[in-house]
């Protein structure tokens, strides 16, 4: 019974993804179409001027631009589902290649974010509803209700003037040290570059769940189940540990696979700070020079990214959550 | 929770030799602070002098109306109230104090309580594995067996979690989870609401299976019928304090037996008696005057009345909070 309806429950999704996918496409390309960016423009750059009408046209031909936006998506959208995501106009490579590529350096970043961001704010949740009225518990609050209004790029700016700029411990930006080939870049010098952005990354990420984690524990804290386990005896990290952990978990599970998007938004405007070439970075560009292959398969990945984040949440929620487990066995 | 003892209290107690006393609270004032607009503090007093007795086989029940405070009233005693609540008076457990340490020693195992509602399971753990939590002593799981086998508890139940129990056994599940330890003191804090009749004579049966074992129950209700149906003694519950304390066989006829102008009114107030309310409500805690909580409801108000909190005095083999009292 539970795996046919787990059955059930995954194929629901897959088909929502499939709807959702679509209109992604066909919104993102008719919003490019229309922008008033002009990708032969954008591509050449300043040397526009030295470009006669005649190239123009030539450039516009082999890119396919000359002809009208419903068979371009039309064509677009066939060669997808051959698989082929076309080329990037910037990077003159495959788009799956230059996704795969700064996937790599994105995910490294975003993990490392994610993880500690979560742990950390759980945590801090847990120890400042415990804590709830007391000095720590305050300091807590406080910090999280200023980091939740604190823009990325701002404290990505921060960091860098403290830690890059005074105090000259980690590098101002970029994935790699500038000037050295790309076979002597060390796995240190990846690291060093990597802190600064991860750091901000996970300060700003913490707020959230710490808050929505401190909240919930205040609130299973007052609740009867509590009061009754007190009434037996149990009390202090009895409670946490036997009572208030798998409740408290359950918000901030769907909060932190939920984040996925926030993590991506929020990468954007890091790796832009640190010119950190990630696929947030690419993804500006993609949409600053007119690259609709890149911008649309970085969509579609981006999508389908933060898709396999809900659905983990739901998963693992039908796991820690037996209403949700067991409810199919009863009815 | 703080508690604050005067000192002279502890020369003597008013319980002589072969009363065979479970509790006994005197006195018993529960107030919390609360913060209004920014700083401000206001300390909010729920229970004022509150006086009861419970001893050995004997079904105590505690009847009152929403928000009259019986619950903190069980709160107190087990010594679970909120942080924020300041408890003062005496509260004596077989003849002895009952401090902070020791309410933290001996609930859950000589103290216990059967509450209300499904709701104070954890919803995400096993009824067995929440019934075994409670065990002091022995094998844990022997005790839960054992306990299921008394409460007519198939081992299917133990693997259920809450939200799939039925309302009877719900109730069962609570009761053996509060008395796995052989309690002595069993409060019950509404351990019958809305519940179907034949599962609320279930219950109470229980509870009266429990005293003639030794045990004392408090019962607390806002049903004085369910009270009734199995209380040795009823104490009326108005505003945060004990306004009448009476043998239940008091509650017959047209009420001339009870002391109390409300204890009256809430026995004529019944569908199967006279069924005629009495105009107003009970107070909010913030209203609380000085007097008699219950003056500007009852027909024999005197001056008397606003000026003091009535004494509980003794009267007919009862007590009773009222200068006009019969």
């Amino acid at each position: 019974m539970v795996n046919k309806s787990l059955f059930k429950f995954i194929v629901n999704k897959f088909l929502r993804m499939i709807i959702l996918l679509t209109t992604l496409c066909a919104l993102t390309f008719s919003l490019v179409s229309h922008s008033p960016i002009d990708p032969v423009q954008a591509y050449i750059g300043a040397d526009m001027m030295k470009v006669s009408h005649a190239q123009r046209e030539k450039i516009e031909e082999y890119w396919g631009l000359n002809q009208p936006p419903i068979e371009r998506f039309e064509r677009w959208g066939k060669n997808l589902l051959h698989g082929d995501l076309g080329n990037s106009m910037i990077f003159r490579r495959p788009v799956i290649q230059v996704i795969g590529e700064r996937f790599w350096a994105s995910i490294v970043l975003m993990g490392l974010a994610w993880v500690i961001s979560g742990l950390l704010g759980f945590i801090m949740g847990i120890v400042s509803g415990m804590q709830r009225g007391k000095w720590l518990g305050r300091l807590i609050k406080w910090y999280c209700l200023t980091l939740a209004s604190t823009p990325t790029f701002w404290l990505g700016l921060v960091l860098l003037i403290v830690f890059s700029v005074w105090l000259k411990w980690l590098p101002i930006g970029l994935g790699v040290p500038a000037g050295v080939l790309s076979a002597d870049v060390t796995l240190g010098d990846r690291i060093t570059h990597l802190i600064l952005p991860a750091m901000t990354l996970s300060i700003v990420g913490v707020a959230n769940i710490a808050l929505h984690t401190r909240q919930k524990m205040i609130d299973v804290m007052a609740s009867d189940y509590i009061l009754f386990a007190r009434a037996r005896g149990e009390s202090g990290l009895q409670l946490l540990f036997r009572h208030g952990l798998r409740n408290v978990a359950l918000p901030a599970i769907t909060l932190q696979f939920a984040s996925f998007s926030e993590l991506f938004g929020g990468a954007v405007l890091a790796e832009q700070v640190f010119s950190y070439p990630g696929l947030g970075q690419a993804t500006v560009q993609a949409g600053l020079r007119g690259d609709l292959p890149l911008l649309l398969g970085l969509v579609l990945f981006s999508a389908v990214f933060v898709f396999f984040g809900n659905l983990t949440a739901d998963l693992i929620y039908r796991v820690v959550d037996p209403r949700l487990k067991e409810a199919g066995d009863t009815v | 929770m703080t508690i604050e003892y005067n000192p002279d209290d502890f020369k003597s107690t008013e319980i002589g030799p072969g009363y065979k006393s479970l509790l006994e609270v005197s006195d018993l004032s529960v107030s919390f602070v609360q913060y209004q607009k920014g700083l401000r503090q206001r300390v909010l007093k729920v229970i004022s002098n509150l006086d009861i007795s419970l001893g050995s086989g004997e079904i105590l029940a505690v009847v009152g109306s929403s928000g009259s405070g019986k619950s903190l009233l069980a709160h107190a005693i087990l010594g679970i109230l909120p942080n924020n609540a300041i408890c003062s008076g005496k509260i004596l457990y077989k003849n002895e104090l009952l401090t902070p340490e020791r309410q933290k020693k001996i609930r859950g195992s000589e103290i216990t309580l059967v509450p209300q509602s499904v709701n104070f399971l954890d919803p995400l753990m096993r009824v067995s594995a929440q019934v075994r939590t409670a065990v002091r002593q022995g094998n844990p799981e022997e005790a839960q067996k054992k306990i299921f086998r008394r409460y007519d508890l198939s081992e299917g139940v133990g693997n259920q979690y809450p939200f799939q129990l039925s309302g009877g056994m719900a109730r069962r599940v609570l009761i053996s989870a509060a008395v796995i330890n052989g309690s002595k003191l069993i409060i019950a804090d509404e351990p019958t609401p809305g519940l179907h009749p034949e599962i609320v004579t279930e219950t109470l049966n229980h509870l009266r299976e429990l005293t003639d074992e030794g045990c004392g129950v408090m019962l607390i209700t806002h049903d004085i019928s369910t009270a009734l149906q199995v209380a040795d003694k009823i104490a009326v519950f108005y505003a945060g304090t004990t306004i009448e304390i009476t043998p239940a066989a008091d509650f017959h006829g047209q009420g001339q037996a009870l002391r109390h102008p409300y204890t009256k009114a809430l026995w004529q107030s019944l569908p199967q008696n006279d069924f005629t309310p009495i105009p107003g409500f009970q107070p909010l805690p913030a209203n609380f005057s000085e007097g008699c909580l219950f003056a500007p409801r009852c027909g024999k108000i005197t001056s008397e009345c606003t000026g003091s909190l009535p004494v509980m005095q003794d009267l007919r083999s009862g007590k009773v909070r009222c200068h006009h009292a019969t």
